[in-house]
């Protein structure tokens, strides 16, 4: 049990008097606050900004949009790199296992704190598609729409197989001393780039990576036999390792894995999903892509036919893109379509247009 | 104007949709099956205040119809309507899709599985104009309604009047009323359904429920 946690978040926009117009967007597995503004540590742009913004389907000028950092990440909301007030000392394995649910339900208390009694959508991708099925299995009344993207009401077995892939990568650094490195001042650097360089591939699709990459040499006009990153693809996914273990923390992958493993509505309601969404009031827009592998179709299907038979409102369109799970983080025109279609349709049955 | 986004609807369907209308109770659960840009379902919602969802197969009608306000679902009719459960609605409409499917008389099970009452319309392809033109021309009959080349059209299983009357009875399914439409639009309402139907209706709208 932990009493007091604190909640990191970010918001866009400005909430109307009605306090109808709250937008709460969830992250994904290693996404942050930072989804519409410069993330501190890698000064990039925020994750999600072709989605947030003036005049976008997230649109400032209407909404107001809130992202908090999930219970267990690293960029402010509490999480196992902080410190145990018990020990003193960062709580590594020390912290509690977490659900999806545990992450929904800290949401919960920041709907409270910001006094919103019901998001008019609850949005996000992947984990963030996880956290709005489970906003909608736990507080259906206080979500008046909902957006699950390329996700699933629970975490496939393959999808347990490369987490458990890159927990065992962090776990192997010796760096990762029993998950005490920060005591140590130390960090499992490489087994988190491999964690991160193999969950990579699996975001994106054959085509894309043969369309981005090919085999295209990196910097070289030959091969070198060597082990050295003669390909692209190869130098990318370096690149992609390298930079991810600067903005986060190891721990904090393995337990949000973790949270992502146990992901099962339907396990809580006697196997059935439906019983999950039962009576409720909430309108639903599910959307998958083609190419994703990772969240294929057939989960959001699932999940559209659990919402049939609840008799919920839903809409579902499966988007033709060839590039794989992380077209919900790209510019993908049709999504922002379905998506700014369906958002402009509740917000006038909700008043707001 | 030929509209080809609605693949499998012929161009006017005003009437169409005006008769099917006709046949839904106020207030009910309707589903729409193959509801393209939501037209029908619009209206139903409009005038029926039904609870209306769909299914539509091509993802820009999908988008049109979320962009309406109305529920609609990804899919189609032969792989779909397996995954609603029983007794789901009060009504499941097939309009002018049944020939673009690829085992009707599943569709056809399946309809009236999810829905308490069925109202499914097509073209009838022994309406007189399609005959003629077969005879005289020996070749696959294209009409206004059914403006597609054989090679390239989606309604590949087309049916008469007659056809149709068959597989119901060969399913128990009952035909509770029945509107044939003549080319110059007149209306045979719970009429015949014998020789001289096939033959002058160019339209066809049945509902239709389970045989108790």
């Amino acid at each position: 049990m932990m009493s007091d946690i604190t909640m990191a978040y970010n918001t866009y926009g400005i909430l109307n008097e009605d306090k109808s117009n709250a937008i709460l967007v969830c992250h994904a597995l290693t996404g942050d606050q930072f989804a519409a503004s410069q993330q501190p540590v890698t000064g990039k742009e925020g994750w999600w900004t072709i989605m947030i913004g003036p005049g976008k389907v997230l649109d400032t000028d209407r909404y107001f949009i809130v992202c908090s950092n999930v219970l267990g990440g690293c960029m402010g909301t509490t999480g196992p790199k902080d410190i145990n007030p018990e020990t003193g000392k960062a709580f590594g394995l020390d912290f509690p296992i977490i659900t999806i649910g545990d992450m929904v339900r800290a949401q919960s208390l920041l709907q409270d704190y910001l006094e919103i009694p019901d998001w008019f959508c609850v949005i996000g991708g992947s984990m963030g598609g996880m956290q709005v099925l489970e906003w909608a299995n736990s507080y259906s009344e206080r979500c008046f729409s909902a957006i699950p993207i390329a996700t699933a009401a629970k975490h496939s077995a393959q999808n347990i197989a490369f987490h458990e892939v890159g927990r065992q990568a962090v776990m192997a650094d010796p760096n990762w001393m029993g998950g005490k490195y920060l005591e140590h001042d130390v960090k499992p650097r490489a087994g988190l780039a491999v964690a991160r360089m193999a969950a990579h591939v699996t975001y994106l699709s054959e085509s894309a990576l043969h369309r981005k990459f090919g085999r295209n040499l990196q910097d070289r006009e030959a091969l070198t036999f060597g082990f050295d990153a003669d390909f692209q693809v190869e130098s990318y996914l370096r690149y992609q390792g390298i930079n991810f273990v600067d903005r986060f923390d190891p721990n904090s992958y393995l337990y949000i894995t973790r949270a992502m493993d146990y992901f099962d509505i339907a396990r809580d309601h006697g196997g059935s999903l439906a019983k999950a969404f039962e009576g409720s009031q909430t309108r639903f827009c599910v959307v998958s892509f083609s190419s994703d592998w990772l969240f294929p179709t057939t989960e959001s299907k699932e999940v559209v036919k659990a919402l049939n038979a609840a008799a919920a409102n839903v809409s579902f369109v499966e988007i033709e893109t060839d590039k794989g799970h992380d077209a919900f983080l790209l510019d993908t025109p049709e999504m922002l379509e379905t998506i700014g279609g369906f958002l402009n349709s509740t917000a006038k049955s909700r008043g707001l247009l | 104007m030929i509209e080809k986004t609605t693949l499998s609807r012929p161009q006017d369907i005003r009437v169409d949709f005006q008769l099917i209308a006709e046949m839904v109770e106020p207030g009910s659960r309707v589903l729409d099956i193959g509801c393209a840009e939501g037209t029908l379902l619009s209206h139903l919602v409009e005038t029926k205040n039904v609870d209306g969802r769909g299914i539509e197969l091509s993802q820009k009608g999908v988008n049109a119809c979320v962009a309406k306000g109305l529920s609609v679902v990804q899919g189609d009719a032969d792989q779909d309507l397996v995954e609603y459960p029983d007794d789901a609605f009060d009504y499941a409409i097939l309009s002018q899709t049944l020939q673009a499917t690829h085992r009707p008389a599943e569709v056809m099970n399946q309809l009236l599985r999810v829905g308490k009452k069925a109202v499914v319309s097509f073209p009838n392809f022994a309406f007189w104009r399609c005959r003629a033109y077969l005879a005289l021309n020996g070749r696959m009959p294209m009409t206004n309604a059914l403006d597609y080349a054989w090679y390239e059209t989606p309604n590949i299983h087309f049916c008469t009047l007659h056809d149709f009357t068959a597989l119901c009875e060969s399913l128990d399914i009952q035909i509770e009323k029945s509107v044939i439409v003549k080319e110059n639009g007149d209306l045979m309402k719970n009429g015949s359904l014998g020789f001289w139907a096939n033959l002058v209706g160019a339209q066809c709208i049945f509902l239709l429920s389970r045989t108790s």
